[in-house]
């Protein structure tokens, strides 16, 4: 056979404007089509609007205090009621989505790049760095996450940045493990072996290989523990180990409502309802995300 | 005579099999025991065998892939085994490697042109606009069309993959591709086409092949000279036709016996082999065959007979033909 009769064997089912579909365009296909990933994502994103805006959205700064007004019942002037101090819930609860997302956000990210790190180098490098990295994420894991994250900010002192700190810190176990198995897997296969006949040095296979076929369980990880960092900021928060007086942050909110509870029960349903509300976003769009990205849920 | 380009000599890889609580090693697995065999320049060496006798091994070994656990490999008479990472990653250029599944063999998340503009970047070939041109060029080479550059592998069929794959090992202008069972997951009806198109291809760039299969009717197709591999170890070395009209090594009968003829109402003498494969973590003594071997002798049992030249360019580990 000529090599130019070879072009002719193949068929030409594709027209000339070709289509590309690259994996995360297919990705998103099979995500649009979950409903409950959807109401998830609108849910995040709404509160990211609220977020971003509160300034514009809040009726009330967080701090006016109007002692005239205690611990009134929700109504038209002040739509969530007002607290023991006279302050308008509504926009404080509107302002504690910053504080919210913020820590969940950033302590995701943290623990995500020092996992990945940790992960990655374990990983590949395997032997007795991976021994002794495994220990350590495993050390950290005999924890309960909680009771780590208290003496954490035991040691550092309670403020909202140690909350999100300690935070960071007991979760990157998870991000560690999570990225070493994903790179123990796709070390083994035969795209990496072939990356090496082509002569790519290690880093190259690592960060342009290794590193992009592993993210799609990271981000659903990733999604998924935000709202557990926000839940745990705000179990910190309530402790009084987060964050601090004055700041609307939803757990201190709730604590402080805790006395008043059978008095003036709206000090403690509206900022109970944004965290649980969040949360249940966040995991809505994770599980998703993960039906529509990982592979071995596929087919 | 043929110019050599690539010599292996006593070549070994053992893989030491770890057990206990402290990880100590408790025994080794000779994947490839001792093999020596050399490669001339523009011809096509296949190497045959069943699975599990090393020859995937072998491959990976000439390349580095896997290191070596004693032996040498000249490359243009070069020694390869003692260069330094960095020194082999360059010669990596002069040789490539097309692999056997073509499914698993690309990046999932890069398109056709990223995959096959990677060699190039790689080893600093050419900028920008070059490379891009040379992507187009070689998917034309391939049978492949421009317009297909921009795509996900996954949007391909497994011959058009190969081809992909083809192509990554010819963008570096190679001397040497090791194919590693380039057609083993394919279609019948697509084998041939990847098959011929190997073979035009080394017509055009002057390669020279090594080519591992377990199909003899594939290698017989290819190969100039072909090797036949038993556990570990090289049996046969020969040119091809003299090795499937007159094989020697009663291993290589037994394997030629048992290709199926296409005309039933031939009745052929058969050799067939019987048991299983020996364990390549504990090979049998003396000739790694003889526990299946017809003629077995007791010189077998306990002397391993090395590869000597039994007729002019006929090369058989075998005790039947040393007496003689």
């Amino acid at each position: 056979m000529e090599l130019s009769t070879q072009k002719d064997l193949q068929p030409q089912l594709v027209p000339e404007e070709d289509k590309v579909v690259s994996p995360w365009l297919e990705a998103w296909r099979s995500f649009r089509k979950n409903k409950l990933a959807l109401i998830g994502t609108l849910i995040v994103l709404f509160f990211i609007v609220i977020a971003v805006f509160a300034p514009v959205i809040a009726p009330q700064g967080i701090n006016e205090q109007m002692l005239s007004k205690r611990l009134q019942a929700p109504s038209g002037e002040h739509w969530f009621g007002t607290d023991d101090f006279g302050r308008d819930i509504f926009s404080r609860v509107i302002y504690g989505t910053r504080i919210s997302l913020w820590v969940g956000f950033l302590a995701v990210m943290g623990s995500i790049i020092v996992g990945c790190f940790l992960g990655i180098v374990a990983g590949y490098y395997g032997k007795w760095v991976d021994t002794i990295i495994s220990r350590l994420f495993d050390i950290m894991l005999a924890f309960p996450s909680i009771l780590l994250a208290i003496a954490i900010v035991a040691v550092l002192g309670p403020s909202l940045k140690n909350a999100l700190i300690a935070i960071a810190v007991i979760n990157i176990p998870n991000f560690g493990r999570l990225i070493r198995s994903r790179v123990l897997s796709v070390k083994q296969e035969e795209y990496i072996m072939a990356a090496k006949a082509v002569g790519m040095k290690d880093s190259r296979i690592l960060f342009r290989h290794v590193l992009p076929n592993s993210m799609a369980p990271i981000i659903v990880q990733g999604t998924l523990a935000i709202a557990t960092a926000i839940i745990e900021a705000a179990a910190l928060g309530f402790l009084g180990l987060g964050a601090t007086a004055p700041n609307p942050e939803w757990g201190k909110m709730l604590s402080d409502a805790r006395p008043l509870l059978m008095q003036a029960p709206w000090t403690m349903f509206f900022p109970g309802i944004a965290i649980m509300l969040t949360v249940l976003g966040f995991n809505l769009m994770g599980d998703g995300l993960r039906d529509a990205l990982d592979p071995r849920m596929k087919n | 005579m043929a110019e050599i380009l690539l010599e292996v000599n006593q070549l070994k890889k053992y893989f030491p099999i770890n057990g206990g609580i402290f990880g100590k090693r408790v025994g080794e697995v000779k994947a490839v025991d001792d093999i020596s065999f050399f490669v001339n320049k523009g011809e096509t060496l296949g190497i045959v065998g069943e699975s599990g006798c090393g020859k995937s091994t072998t491959g990976r070994m000439l390349m580095r892939l896997i290191e070596p656990t004693e032996g040498k490999v000249l490359f243009e008479g070069k020694e390869l085994t003692n260069l330094s990472d960095g020194d082999m990653r360059k010669m990596r250029k002069e040789m490539q490697m097309v692999f056997q599944d073509p499914f698993a063999s690309l990046n999932p998340r890069h398109t056709v042109e990223k995959i096959l503009e990677e060699p190039l970047i790689v080893h600093g070939i050419g900028d920008k606009v070059e490379r891009k041109k040379r992507v187009k060029e070689m998917l034309e080479v391939v049978g492949l069309s421009s317009y297909h550059a921009k795509r996900y592998p996954h949007q391909f069929s497994g011959g058009q993959r190969q081809r992909i794959g083809i192509a990554r090992a010819l963008m570096t202008k190679p001397k040497l591709i090791i194919a590693d069972e380039p057609v083993s997951a394919l279609d019948v009806s697509i084998q041939s086409q990847v098959l011929n198109l190997l073979e035009d291809l080394q017509e055009e760039f002057q390669l020279t092949y090594i080519f591992i299969a377990h199909d003899l009717g594939v290698v017989k197709h290819i190969s100039d000279r072909v090797g036949v591999m038993y556990l570990g170890r090289l049996v046969e070395i020969t040119e091809a036709e003299k090795l499937y009209e007159n094989p020697l090594h009663p291993y290589t009968k037994a394997l030629l016996g048992a290709v199926p003829v296409p005309d039933p109402t031939l009745k052929k003498e058969r050799e067939l082999l019987t048991g299983d494969i020996p364990s390549p973590s504990n090979p049998p003594s003396g000739c790694a065959f003889h526990t299946r071997c017809r003629e077995c002798m007791d010189i077998c049992k306990t002397e391993r007979p090395q590869l000597e030249e039994i007729e002019p360019g006929h090369f058989a580990a075998c005790h039947l033909y040393k007496k003689k």
